[in-house]
């Protein structure tokens, strides 16, 4: 197809799209030409088609209206995509674009039925008749949400990249226009960073498409003189075709970009977001064809497309005047304008206009348009004196209405954070009030209609600092903005809110059902509520409300507008996902082992050493060389603290429930952590490495919440301690296993390892192959061990010379698994996994000495407990050989109530038999006490409660 | 996203933070079970002026902020030490 004739302008009309570079789309499987730079929408219009969706509810044929990407009637389906506004989406070859929202076909539509029954479908017409009998919205529910709804997800739809930046500007203005760009010069002057957001994708807002002066020169001079000079600044960035979705607390911005979310800290905001233009409400005024005034200028100007053949311009302002001129211009025969202004008064732009000809008719306005599928004409009315629309007087045929009534400045983002608007019953328009101290409003936005006010209005703004001076109003907001432009007809169809098929009678039900405040009436009339977010539609609400209820706009109020401002794809939102994980210094070496990783916290550890299809005979075999040899394990990422000071005692011994007061130099003692609760949070090992000095050891998942609290606890104390997380800092191995001292013999030569010199729970500083070491005898898994600490730099080689030197004696390396059933084997408990968020020290048997001391965090909890007895305890417990094994978690049952549940078990070799940790009520905790297990499929399994624990009860090994 | 203004650090984003509870006056190690459970568990959770304990999670600073649970307002933040600290929050305030 070739491009109809009539239908583009020359040059200078089209800046946006570049001639030479034609290029072919299609739309709803035919196939049209474009050029490079024109978007779905102009495209469409100089193919001649004006028809690009269906309505939401009733299904009518829907057009462009503001072209500025601010309503659901222009929302089309690109290459797969649903919800793309026409008129932002710039054509690629080849691009397939579909309407939505219709059955068959978009010229034709079977859903259209519906909108013969529109009488029949009354406001809050879904909330009234489908809730009865019970479970009928179940069955309707799918029917009607196949009627209406938005667009087509495609599912099969392909992974796209979204990824995240941030930025940060003294003075991020909003809008690109004539006040935006002298709010930047002004800002930029001063030498501030400044960050410029539009959504267009070049700046110069209502400079590139409007008419500001009789000749239409002005206003393209203006632009070209202020881009100059923008040019000229190195501290201004732009983001153009970006959207500024929210403007959340203390300035921080969210702006789209394509496929990237910036997060934008700004020191001030400058809203020079302009002003949106208002429709006029007449029957079928969303006929296709009946436009806004700035969106056929817009065709014209920007895309070089004639918006229609004959055109009538409904008015109430010299901009109408200028939308008159421009279609002039552009080859369009101006049948008339009507002016709803009684005696209107004659601005240079009226005095061209009257030059020209153009027949204008005052105190008139359009009380219907007329025509199927598109306009075809329109009946012209009287305004009566009351304000209402009057007899018809004369049908005249057009194929285009320009409506230029009026303006709503665009504050969506100034109500983000937290301003109030206020109807301004002087301009017809709501102004920004109570605006946080950093912002600030300019231009159009804040009612500077004139070019002249609107610059020098930006310039202030961009000086800064605002304040008392916020809005310092001029004569060119009067007379701008119609108060009243609703003209409600006897046969209805006069939309007030076009995403949501709103006509006047719906909001005029909506208050006569009691829902008569403006946020309540927006709920239940969903007007506001479509993509548009009232954009085009709350203004007119308000005004209707106003006059059905019989007072001002100003009392009537505003709704809320909320983030977003248009609407963010899921995949902004979602980004790309991170999923950051520790590796400890051992990591390459365990996987170079054959190691199977888990996580546990942040950290990667080795779960076991072999295939996943061997894991249990990897796992017995490593638990077999600790018991019988010895084996090495990694424990890096247990948490490590370094605590120093004279208070450093003091302070542990408060924080602990474990008494450190007294502890010797060189000595180690398990240390166990409850807070103000009572509850059990952490445990470890603490070390006295001097009189002023431990290290002390937390859980791998716990560490960073014992630091938060020991930090808290001593803002309160103010004890002299330093308190050092040094988790990072150091790699930790354990060796294990009867022949581990002769293994660490071997490396080791300024520590003296005879079991009485350095005996079980002492603690060491010296060197391991050469390697600067805090050694500590610890019996974790009730062997003979020895926990190496050595500087994180030097793991990899600590780990190698061990399993180095160790081979001889048997030394394999082992995971969490083995060591898992090493620890239950000596009833050892972990934190987390034997302990829940309800778990006090009496309960696994621990703590009973803590009376003792004067205090601690957690003791009081801990005495009440005592002086209340216990509800549960945990023992170790033994199954018969052959039954069902119970898992972490499994009931015990008692008379058929829950009595308690398994929190360890585990198959062990050394013990014989399948031994696990469980809580039960006292009464069963008795050693010798059977109790019953539910296990996987219901059934019961007995266990009886034996001594702790299960392994060497007489601690002999790990003393050797 | 707001900005809080941590003495240590300076302003920093809110998510660099964690609110540690409200500041409220630690029973003697002697006191009674009822004064400690109230301690434990009983928050004042006022709508208007509080005084909370909160952490710059980065460093591990903690310090107090003062600020208001209806206007989402900060009032101040202290050191621990501060000597401003002794004076009253103003009606309804803990102290």
């Amino acid at each position: 197809m070739t491009h109809p004739p009539g239908h583009r302008l020359p040059p200078p009309m089209g800046t946006l799209i570049e001639r030479q570079a034609p290029l072919m789309f299609s739309f709803e499987g035919i196939r049209y030409a474009a050029y490079t730079g024109d978007t779905v929408a102009s495209a469409l219009t100089a193919n001649g088609i004006s028809v690009l969706s269906r309505s939401f509810k009733y299904h009518r044929p829907r057009g462009i209206v503001s072209l500025a990407a601010s309503e659901a009637n222009t929302l089309v389906e690109v290459n797969g995509v649903p919800n793309v506004f026409a008129e932002r989406h710039i054509l690629s070859e080849g691009d397939c674009i579909r309407g939505q929202n219709y059955l068959g076909s978009l010229s034709f539509d079977w859903n259209a039925w519906i909108g013969a029954f529109g009488r029949f479908l009354p406001i809050g017409f879904y909330y009234c008749s489908f809730f009865r009998p019970q479970g009928a919205w179940r069955f309707w529910e799918p029917v009607i949400r196949r009627m209406a709804g938005l667009g087509r997800v495609n599912v099969a739809a392909h992974h796209g990249y979204y990824d995240k930046a941030y930025l940060f500007a003294d003075d991020a203005i909003i809008g690109g226009g004539a006040a935006g760009l002298s709010a930047a010069i002004a800002a930029a002057e001063k030498g501030r960073r400044v960050v410029i957001v539009d959504e267009n994708p070049v700046l110069g807002g209502a400079l590139n498409y409007g008419r500001v002066d009789a000749d239409g020169m002005r206003a393209g001079d203006e632009r070209n003189r202020l881009l100059a000079r923008i040019k000229t600044f190195s501290n201004i960035t732009i983001l153009a075709g970006a959207r500024c979705e929210g403007c959340f607390a203390d300035n921080w911005l969210s702006i789209v970009q394509r496929q990237r979310l910036y997060k934008l800290r700004a020191g001030r905001v400058i809203l020079a977001t302009g002003a949106l233009e208002q429709p006029a409400v007449f029957r079928n005024n969303d006929l296709p064809g009946v436009m806004f005034g700035s969106a056929a200028q817009r065709l014209i100007r920007l895309y070089g497309v004639r918006p229609g053949k004959r055109a009538v311009v409904l008015t109430a302002n010299d901009f109408g005047y200028g939308v008159a001129l421009d279609l002039a211009d552009a080859n369009v025969d101006v049948v008339a304008i009507i002016d709803l202004r009684h005696g209107s008064p004659g601005g240079v732009m009226k005095s061209a206009a009257a030059a020209r000809k153009i027949r204008i008719d005052t105190g008139a306005a359009i009380s219907e348009a007329l025509g199927r599928g598109t306009v075809r004409g329109v009946r012209v009315v009287r305004i009566e004196p009351d304000g209402s629309a009057g007899a018809a007087f004369e049908t005249i045929n057009c194929d285009l209405v320009c409506v230029s009534v009026g303006f709503a400045p665009n504050l969506a983002l100034a109500g983000h954070a937290g301003g109030r608007l206020v109807y301004d019953a002087q301009t017809a328009m709501h102004l920004p009030t109570n605006l946080p101290a950093e912002m600030a409003v300019a231009g159009s936005a804040n009612q500077h209609f004139d070019l002249d006010m609107a610059i020098a209005d930006g310039s202030r703004a961009g000086r800064g600092p605002q304040g008392a001076e916020q809005f310092a109003g001029d004569h060119s907001a009067y007379g701008v903005t119609h108060p009243r432009p609703l003209f409600p007809h006897s046969k209805g169809k006069e939309f007030v809110d076009f995403d949501e098929d709103l006509t006047v009678k719906d909001i005029l039900d909506t208050i006569a059902s009691g829902f008569e405040d403006i946020e309540l009436l927006k709920r239940y009339s969903t007007a506001g509520m479509g993509p548009s977010q009232g954009r085009h539609s709350s203004v007119n609400t308000i005004r209707l409300t106003a006059r059905a209820r019989g007072k001002s706009e100003t009392d009537i109020g505003t709704t809320t507008p909320r983030p977003p401002y248009s609407g963010e794809s899921f995949g902004v939102l979602a980004g790309r996902s991170f999923d950051p994980v520790r590796r400890t210094p051992m990591h390459h070496r365990h996987l170079d082992a054959g190691a199977q990783m888990m996580v546990a916290g942040s950290w990667l550890r080795p779960a076991y050493y072999g295939k996943t299809q061997e894991a249990d005979n990897a796992i017995v075999k490593e638990v077999t060389s600790v018991r019988s040899g010895a084996g090495l394990v990694d424990v890096s990422t247990l948490g490590k603290l370094e605590i120093r000071g004279p208070d450093s005692p003091e302070f542990l011994n408060r924080l602990y429930v474990t008494g450190h007061l007294k502890q010797p130099v060189d000595r180690a003692r398990y240390g166990l952590m409850t807070d103000q609760t009572g509850t059990i949070v952490d445990d470890g090992v603490i070390c006295r490495l001097a009189h002023r000095h431990f290290f002390v050891t937390a859980t791998t998942s716990g560490v960073d919440a014992v630091i938060r609290s020991m930090y808290l606890c001593n803002a309160q104390w103010q004890l002299d301690v330093d308190i050092t997380n040094v988790t990072a800092a150091y790699a930790a191995v354990n060796v294990a296993g009867p022949q581990s001292r002769k293994i660490l013999a071997e490396v080791c030569n300024d520590i003296d390892l005879d079991k009485d010199a350095f005996p079980y729970m002492g603690v060491r500083v010296g060197h391991v192959a050469n390697v600067l070491a805090r050694v500590m005898r610890v019996g974790f898994v009730g062997e003979l061990g020895y926990e190496i600490h050595v500087p994180a730099g030097c793991g990899e080689f600590i780990w190698d010379r061990l399993l180095d030197v160790g081979r001889k004696w048997g030394l394999i390396p082992f995971g969490i698994e083995a060591q898992r059933i090493l620890r239950l084997e000596k009833g050892h408990v972990i934190v987390g996994q034997d302990t829940d968020g309800l778990t006090n020290p009496l309960e696994i048997g621990m703590g009973s000495t803590a009376a003792a001391k004067p205090f601690f965090v957690g003791g009081a909890a801990l005495n009440a407990h005592a002086q209340r007895g216990l509800g549960r305890k945990l023992v170790g417990f033994k199954v018969e050989d052959g039954s069902l094994m119970p898992k972490e978690c499994h009931l015990v049952i008692e008379g058929g109530e829950i009595s308690g549940h398994v929190t360890s078990c585990a198959r062990s070799a050394a013990v014989g038999g399948i031994i696990g940790l469980a809580y039960v009520r006292p009464h069963q905790s008795e050693i010798g006490e059977n109790f019953t297990i539910r296990v996987d499929g219901g059934r019961l399994v007995s266990a009886r409660v034996v001594t702790l624990p299960f392994y060497d009860p007489t601690n002999e090994r790990q003393k050797l | 996203m707001k900005i809080l203004n941590c003495p240590l650090n300076g302003p920093r984003n809110i998510s660099e933070f964690a609110c540690l509870g409200e500041v409220k006056t630690v029973p003697p190690p002697d006191a009674g079970t009822a004064d400690w459970a109230n301690f434990v568990f009983t928050e004042r959770n006022a709508a208007g002026l509080v005084r909370e304990w909160w952490i710059h999670i980065a460093t591990n600073y903690v310090f107090i902020v003062d600020r208001d649970t209806l206007t989402e307002e900060t009032i101040r933040t202290y050191r621990v030490n501060d000597p401003l600290l002794s004076q009253s929050l103003g009606p309804g305030g803990t102290k």
